[in-house]
């Protein structure tokens, strides 16, 4: 499994640079978390790193490549806070999309062959939404919903995974449970997570970066100890959990 | 059940309106017939209100079938090719500048008394609102949508096909919706301006001999069939588009 660097990335909306001068390395194989307040240009970094901030009236600088020198077009997964499940499409239909997209053609009316079906279907068992395999995402709950959208990445079987807050919106329960189970899913998968909660930094990540300032500068890495998903009784994670709780808060009052 | 009963009643208390009104203010019947009497005139003339309703009819379906592939089409161009927008755009407003009252002549001598004006006639009216709303649509395609197909990578036609195209359909059924809406005007404009046959012409006719009743009764029958489209093409796209109802909430 490759590792990702980030040599020297900047990004300026106009003349406003919401990062310049950023070096990142995710590690193969790992989860990286990135934590930061609101506005402080998460999104934007991660968007910059799946290759969608092409468009527009945006500068940007530096290199994003994979160990292997590549980079990473096609080789990306990305999760976001929303769901984005098509309201028309099947449960199956919303997971088997990519493969839909790429195979499609004017000429020829391609349906998704019988082994993606399969695929499909047993990704679908592990997120544990088998039975439902034929309902339309508005006859979901919104943890069932990104149950869906954890599956269509896990379709896409790509080694890097991209997730901008993909639990942010559910309840507390709903989102350990999530969490736990994206954990156990994506284990193998390279990923950057971000999130502004702590707690789900540090239970996920093999390294947590705490994104701050303006432009923004990354902190050093925290490097919880464990395996992940770590337990929610462990001491030191609480204690932890409170310092950057506080860093947080007292950003967000100098802001 | 409700959704047929609600019209109909409408209906029913219109006609029993119209019955009490020439009733109470005893308006000669060359000015208002009864109901009743218009009622017995379809029924007499059944033949002739049939054979002229057929072409009417013709006329507003062709002139909405065309009418949507173009304004679908006028659509995707403006999507497509942004740098056609500058001239497309003023091209669009130009067709909805002119009244189509005062194209109806020229389209009569361009394409005769037959049905191809009324068709055109009926085209130009429907066309703007279809290819508007179509445009709308196509426009505001959920940005992370995209982005997801993006990272997905597939390519242009893909994602209209399988993603602008569907998220665009509501917004089109307005359109649509509008469109049946205003399609009998074409037809019946075109009809007036010069013709030999259908409703409008019908009217026309009834008009000049002072066939009050089957004036009314042409009236009448080109309203079932305007209100019966409208229901028709609502209960379809709703079939089709079942998502819609919740997800614009
Ligand atoms: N299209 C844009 N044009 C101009 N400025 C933008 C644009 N998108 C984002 N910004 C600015 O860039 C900064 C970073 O935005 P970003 O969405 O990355 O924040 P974030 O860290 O993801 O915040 P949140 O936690 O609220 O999602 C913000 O100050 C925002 O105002
Ligand atoms: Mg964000």
């Amino acid at each position: 499994m490759f590792d990702i660097h980030l040599h020297g990335v900047g990004l300026a909306y106009g003349d406003h640079w919401v990062f310049k001068q950023l070096d990142l390395t995710l590690k193969g194989g790992q989860w990286t978390c990135l934590l930061g307040g609101s506005g402080v240009g998460k999104t934007t970094l991660l968007r910059m790193v799946a290759g969608l901030t092409g468009n527009g009236r945006v500068r940007t600088a530096g290199r994003i490549l994979g160990g292997d020198d590549q980079p990473l077009h096609g080789r990306i997964a990305w999760m976001a806070q929303q769901d984005s499940l098509l309201p028309w499409a099947t449960v199956l239909d919303n997971i088997t999309i990519g493969e839909r997209l790429r195979t499609i053609s004017i000429f020829r009316r391609t349906r998704v062959n019988q082994q993606a079906l399969v695929r499909a279907r047993a990704i679908l068992e592990r997120v544990g939404l088998a039975d439902k395999a034929d309902s339309l995402p508005q006859h979901l709950s919104g943890g069932q919903r990104q149950r869906v959208a954890l599956a269509r990445t896990l379709f896409e079987d790509r080694p890097v995974v991209l997730m901008d807050e993909p639990f942010g919106a559910l309840d507390a329960i709903t989102r350990l449970n999530l969490q736990d189970l994206a954990c156990e899913l994506l284990q193998d998968k390279t990923v950057l997570l971000i999130t502004h909660d702590p707690l789900e930094a540090l239970r996920l990540g093999h390294e947590v970066y705490h994104l701050r300032g303006q432009p923004a500068l990354l902190t050093d890495a925290i490097v919880p100890s464990g395996t992940t998903p770590r337990a929610l009784n462990d001491g030191r994670l609480m204690a932890l959990q409170g310092v950057l709780l506080d860093r947080l808060r007292c950003e967000e009052a100098a802001a | 059940m409700n959704r047929v009963l609600k019209p109909v009643s409408v209906i029913i208390g219109l006609l029993v309106a119209w019955q009490a009104l020439v009733m109470v203010l005893d308006i000669p019947a060359f000015i208002i017939p009864e109901p009743v009497a218009v009622i017995i005139r379809m029924y007499d003339d059944a033949g002739l209100l049939w054979h002229h309703t057929l072409v009417t009819l013709t006329e507003m379906l062709l002139g909405l079938g065309f009418g949507v592939l173009l304004g679908v089409l006028m659509a995707l161009m403006l999507v497509y090719f942004a740098s056609l927008r500058p001239w497309l755009l003023p091209l669009l407003l130009t067709t909805q500048a002119i009244p189509v009252f005062a194209l109806a002549p020229v389209l009569m001598l361009w394409f005769g008394y037959g049905m191809a004006s009324k068709v055109i006639m009926t085209m130009l009216i429907i066309f703007f609102p279809v290819a508007t709303c179509c445009y709308d649509g196509l426009r505001h395609t959920r940005q992370d949508w995209l982005d997801l197909a993006h990272t997905m990578g597939g390519g242009s036609w893909a994602v209209l096909r399988l993603i602008r195209w569907h998220a665009a359909l509501p917004a089109l059924a307005s359109g649509l919706r509008m469109a049946v809406v205003v399609a009998p005007i074409g037809a019946v404009v075109g009809e007036w301006v010069g013709s030999s046959a259908g409703l409008g012409y019908l009217m026309l006719q009834a008009n000049a001999r002072l066939w009050v009743d089957l004036m009314f009764a042409a009236l009448t029958v080109l309203a079932f069939c305007s209100v019966g489209l409208y229901y028709l093409t609502d209960l379809l796209l709703r079939k089709l588009i079942p998502w819609q109802s919740t997800d614009l909430s």
